[in-house]
């Protein structure tokens, strides 16, 4: 199979699993008890107020008919109207500039926490592999044994604890105001991105140290080590080439961390992005929101997922230059 | 190799004779942590639920050993009832998934073929979401009870467990121990149970104990987002949750049971980690 014809089949494969995680979302979401209607209105739920809400949200269609109309709208960027801000009128808040307002803070909190914890995990993952056993190794790997076993929080917490009611250093809270210049945002980023980098980093640095060992023992490796190859030369001409598909792959795998992460260190520190909107929504059953924010998370996790198989698949010679 | 009386005394003293002391104190403290789930409600020294003082956050002291929570109540006694409520739903989860899990990869690698693809392909797709959001989906829509956090996340771990024993099953598929099993005309059921399964009885211990440890770190994170175990029950998760205001007064009230939680973690991993050192060393020396 030629390289095109392998990325194409990826980008199928991932087109038809966003198709699975929508219906998925649609289903869980809409089909399980407590109709939409009951939810909005609560304890004001008489049978003609239930039918001019069902005729108004279009839930007397049948199944099929709405879930299509849901993934219409949701490609064309319409996402609806919250129902926890249903007034009388049934006009809800509009979700789609919430989303784009509140998904700019969780890129900027998460992107920030990539741009440390990728490089440094992948530095410390490879230093660990090259001497396996080893002084640097063994503080490592138990180290990081132990950070894995931490929950999401409890380095937010110690952080909090220490940096911002011990020291008084920086906030507790990351509240956002318009009036926020770059140095407030520093201010406000600095401990959740902290938090957040400890709860990824010690799964990405194990990762990231096994796939070197195992290439690194491979009989490519030992060939050239058998050749006399220098010890540099090795690293950076014969292991690093054939360790960027792993390593890809950690990060990608990484992210499905990141996005739990996220949810629960934006919560905690009361930061104004798409985690704690999903967690609000799930605590007030406000279904449109939960299935938007569900979307965008499963779908950025999936086209990750896509765009490090993909570069997986150009990185390996053997694929690039077939027989 | 030389057949060897295998008594269970010698192979406990083989055990206790590569225990590293880390691995010893994870045992320990784990053997411990069960005590205490086991007896919660004769260890705690107050009721969990009876207000104590009108005092929010008061330092531990002779009488409350670890001060008292948001509503003055003993932080001790609710944290030893909090383990037993975390130890007790991971423990469910875990099994359940197991059953499910390893039920269900012997099963598509005993028959293999369509039935093997179907199980496989479902399970892939089902591993594309991220296991938080269908866990919030699910919460969602049926709200949050024991029944239902069970469940869900004995499901999500499923998707786990079936890889793992289905891989697993795969290769002891290919052995000739079982190709002789097959030429002598047993059946599928007696394989698995004869074959498969008491030749992945380690690495399938070892990912119990990987599992575990995420149950308990995943109704945590739950409960900490308010979306787990809901008040007046409570885990380890609900009382970081509910005593974080102890902060803002200088208090560690809700740092112990955070920490209650890595510790059992770590024992875990500890644990787990020797284990499958351990088992690794003994199959090379097989071999």
């Amino acid at each position: 199979m030629s390289v095109f014809a392998m990325i194409g089949r990826r980008l199928l494969i991932g087109l038809l699993t966003l198709l699975f995680v929508s219906v998925l979302v649609f289903a869980g979401t809409e089909i399980l008890p407590g109709d939409v209607a009951y939810a909005v209105l609560g304890q004001a739920a008489t049978p003609e107020s239930l039918e001019l809400v069902r005729n108004r949200l279009g839930l007397n269609e049948p199944v099929h008919v709405r879930y299509f109309v849901w993934l219409f709208n949701f490609v064309r960027g319409d996402f609806g109207a919250s129902l926890a801000t249903f007034g009388g009128s049934l006009a809800g808040q509009d979700i789609g500039t919430e989303l784009l307002n509140r998904g700019w803070n969780t890129m900027l909190l998460a992107g920030s926490t990539a741009l440390i914890a990728v490089p440094l995990s992948i530095f410390l993952g490879l230093t660990a592999a090259i001497k396996p056993g080893g002084l640097i190794d063994r503080i490592l790997t138990s180290t990081s044994l132990a950070l894995i076993s931490f929950p999401d929080f409890l380095v937010a917490v110690l952080l909090v604890t220490v940096f911002a009611i011990k020291l008084r250093w920086l906030p507790a809270i990351a509240s956002i105001r318009p009036s926020y210049d770059f140095f407030d945002w520093v201010r406000i980023l600095v401990l959740p991105v902290a938090g957040l980098t400890f709860t990824i980093l010690a799964h990405m640095l194990r990762m990231t140290r096994s796939a070197v060992i195992d290439v690194l023992s491979s009989p490519a490796i030992e060939m050239a080590i058998l050749k006399g190859v220098p010890r540099r030369r090795l690293l950076i001409k014969h292991a690093l080439p054939n360790a960027i598909g792993p390593i890809v792959n950690v990060i990608a795998l990484n992210l499905a961390y990141l996005i739990s992460g996220v949810v629960v260190i934006e919560t905690m520190f009361n930061y104004n992005g798409l985690g704690r909107y999903m967690v609000e929504a799930v605590t007030n059953r406000d279904i449109p929101v939960v299935q938007a924010c569900a979307m965008i998370f499963c779908s950025v996790y999936v086209i990750v997922n896509l765009i490090s198989d993909v570069i997986a698949i150009l990185s390996n010679p053997r694929v690039r230059y077939p027989k | 190799m030389i057949l060897e009386k295998n008594d269970w005394k010698s192979s406990i003293s083989e055990i206790v004779k590569d225990l590293t002391p880390g691995a010893f104190l994870s045992i320990l403290f784990l053997i411990l942590v069960i005590l205490v789930g086991l007896f919660a409600p004769w260890l705690a020294p107050f009721d969990q639920a009876e207000i104590l003082t009108n005092e929010s956050f008061e330092p531990p002291s002779d009488l409350l050993w670890l001060g008292s929570d948001f509503l003055g109540r003993d932080l001790l006694s609710r944290l030893i009832n909090g383990v037993r409520v975390t130890l007790f739903l991971a423990l469910l989860i875990t099994f359940l998934s197991f059953i499910m899990g390893v039920g269900l990869g012997f099963l598509a690698a005993a028959f293999g073929g369509r039935i093997d693809s179907i199980i496989s392909r479902v399970n892939d797709a089902l591993l594309s979401f991220p296991a938080l959001m269908l866990a919030l989906i699910v919460i969602n829509s049926l709200g949050s009870s024991f029944t239902v956090l069970v469940f869900t996340i004995a499901f999500i771990d499923m998707t786990r467990v079936f890889r793992v024993s289905r891989a697993l099953a795969v290769n002891i598929m290919v052995m000739d121990y079982v190709e002789a099993a097959v030429v002598r005309g047993e059946g599928k059921t007696w394989i698995i149970l004869q074959e498969v399964l008491p030749n992945s009885i380690t690495p399938l211990a070892a990912e119990f104990g990987i599992r575990f440890t995420y149950a308990i770190l995943f109704i945590s994170a739950l409960s900490f987002l308010g979306l787990g175990v809901q008040p007046p029950q409570s885990d380890l998760g609900v009382l970081v949750k509910e005593n974080m205001q102890a902060l803002l007064y200088g208090e560690y009230t809700n740092i112990y049971p955070a920490l209650t939680i890595a510790a059992i973690a770590i024992s875990m991993n500890v644990f787990v980690d020797w284990l499958l050192k351990r088992s690794s060393a003994k199959l090379s020396e097989e071999i």
